[in-house]
Order: C-alpha cells, then structure tokens, then sequence
C-alpha cells in the first residue's frame, strides 16, 4: 500500500463534500456534506500517523478530537437550523438573505 | 521504497483497498446528488462505515470503532430527526440542489481543487509506501497517550462539548410561556 491512495482518497471526498457544500439547497444536506469533508480529514490524519509511524499516534488522536468536535457541530448547526425552520418556515439557505426586518 | 503499478495491482491488501475505497466513494456521491433527503444521510452512513473499515485496515481501531459509535450511532440519528422537523407538510417543496447554471462552476472548482491536491501529493510522495503495522494501535497505547500528552486539548475539547450540549439545548428549546409570573 502506498501512502499516495489514502491521500488521493481522502482528497477525492474532500472535493465530492466542497462541491455538495456549494450546490446544496437545504440546510441539513449541506451540513452532511461538511460531515463528508471532515471524514476526508479524518483518512489523512490516521494515515499519515501510520506511514510516519508516531511513537504517540498524533495522528490517532487528532482524529479522535475531531469527531469530538464535528459531534458537537452537528449538534449545534441542527439546533441552528431547526431554530430557523421555526421562525422561517423553511430549511433552504438560499432564502436565509434578510439580515434584519 | 517505490512501488510500480503492476507491484501494487499484485498486492492482496490493494484489493481490499478498492473494495472498500469505491463504496465509500460512491456513497459520498449520492451524499451531494441524491434528489431524497433520507437516502443523501443513508448514504452517508456508507461513506462514514468506509472510513471505519480503512482505519481499521490501517491498525486504528479504536478510531474505526469510535466512528461507527459516535458517527453511525449518534450523528446520523440526529441528521434524521433534523430531516424529520424540518421536513414538515407546511414546508415549500424546493429542490435539494442549486440549478444546473449554478452547479457547473461547482463541479469545475471540485475537480481543479481534486486536481491541485494530487499533482502535489503525486509529485511530493512518489509511490512510497505505507509500512502495515504488525499489530492494532492498542487502546490502552492511545488511552495512555491521551492523559499524558494530549491531556489539555483532551480537556478543553471535553469543555467545547460541554458548551456545545449547553447551546444546542438553549438554542433549540421553545421559550416557555411567561403566564405564572407573580
């Protein structure tokens, strides 16, 4: 195995997750497509750890922190999103362009 | 150490690669294209088992393991309740994706950025390879590094999510009707 398909891999569904990032409608699907990038993230991180064989598994762990985080993400964008469902009847970003009544 | 294509093809744990690679690949493309909500987050899922599966390949279990626990277990569920409130029968029935004028420019910076990422990767690695470890990264290796050296990022990603559990749930909740007041 060559370090250079994990990385083409990785670079592969991170252009597949920009491209579901710019061309999705609705709020929940581009939040998914962000999920897609920072899995991307994720196949670097775990192998480059393997190919420079870190006695500490930097890698692994940075990994492990951004699960964390991306959990938390989620999280936070959902609640974002239904809070704006609630007051605006809809979940498509292309109709969230008022600043301010 | 370089490696030749016919080398490569020859390997058994390439095969194992392409198998899971593809998958994951096509998964991630249904994620961006799908015209059903419900499967775009379905197919996350197999995107997200794809990644599980190469850490695992790649001696990282406990990683692979935390993927399908917290990403599979927790986040898709709350993709769908998210998909389950706001797909509600008042909503204006849009399409999912920008029209196609608008979706050309994406797909091109897609591929420019796919492109620019493995010229430098092609040219900066050549085909070295990966050493496959011997045996997994144990758990107990990543716990001991994890409090020893990694203990106040551990920590202070611990109060993120402590924060982050704090406004979803302020965010998210309907203020309660002030009626009892005095």
């Amino acid at each position: 195995m060559t370090i250079v398909q994990f990385v083409l891999l990785g670079a592969a569904l991170f252009s597949i997750g920009l491209y579901g990032v710019l061309t999705r409608r609705n709020a929940v699907l581009v939040l998914a497509s962000v999920e897609v990038m920072l899995a991307a993230v994720n196949v670097n991180l775990v192998a480059f750890d393997v190919y420079l064989g870190d006695a500490s598994s930097a890698g692994q762990i940075m990994a492990l922190f951004i699960i964390a985080l991306a959990a938390a993400e989620v999280g936070i964008g959902i609640a974002i999103v239904l809070m704006i469902f609630r007051n605006r009847r809809s979940a498509d970003v292309d109709e969230l362009d008022v600043m301010r009544y | 150490m370089t490696v030749t294509f016919a080398d490569w093809i020859t390997e058994t744990a390439n095969w194992v690669f392409l198998l899971i690679a593809i998958p994951t690949l096509a998964g991630a493309v249904f994620v961006v294209t799908a015209r059903n909500v419900v499967r775009a987050v379905l197919a996350l899922v197999v995107t997200l088992a794809g990644t599980a599966a190469l850490f695992m390949m790649l001696g990282a279990e406990f990683v692979g393991w935390t993927v399908v626990l917290v990403y599979i277990g927790a986040v898709i569920i709350l993709f769908l309740m998210g998909i389950m409130i706001t797909q509600a029968p008042l909503t204006r029935k849009t399409d999912l994706s920008q029209p196609m004028s608008m979706r050309a420019p994406a797909v091109l910076l897609s591929v420019i950025l796919f492109g620019v990422i493995a010229w430098a990767v092609i040219v900066s690695f050549g085909a070295e390879a990966v050493p496959l470890p011997d045996e997994a990264t144990s758990t107990a290796s990543i716990g001991e590094t994890l409090f020893t050296n990694w203990v106040i990022p551990f920590e202070a990603v611990s109060f993120v999510l402590l924060a982050a559990l704090v406004g979803g749930i302020s965010l998210a909740r309907r203020d309660p009707v002030e009626e009892d007041v005095g």
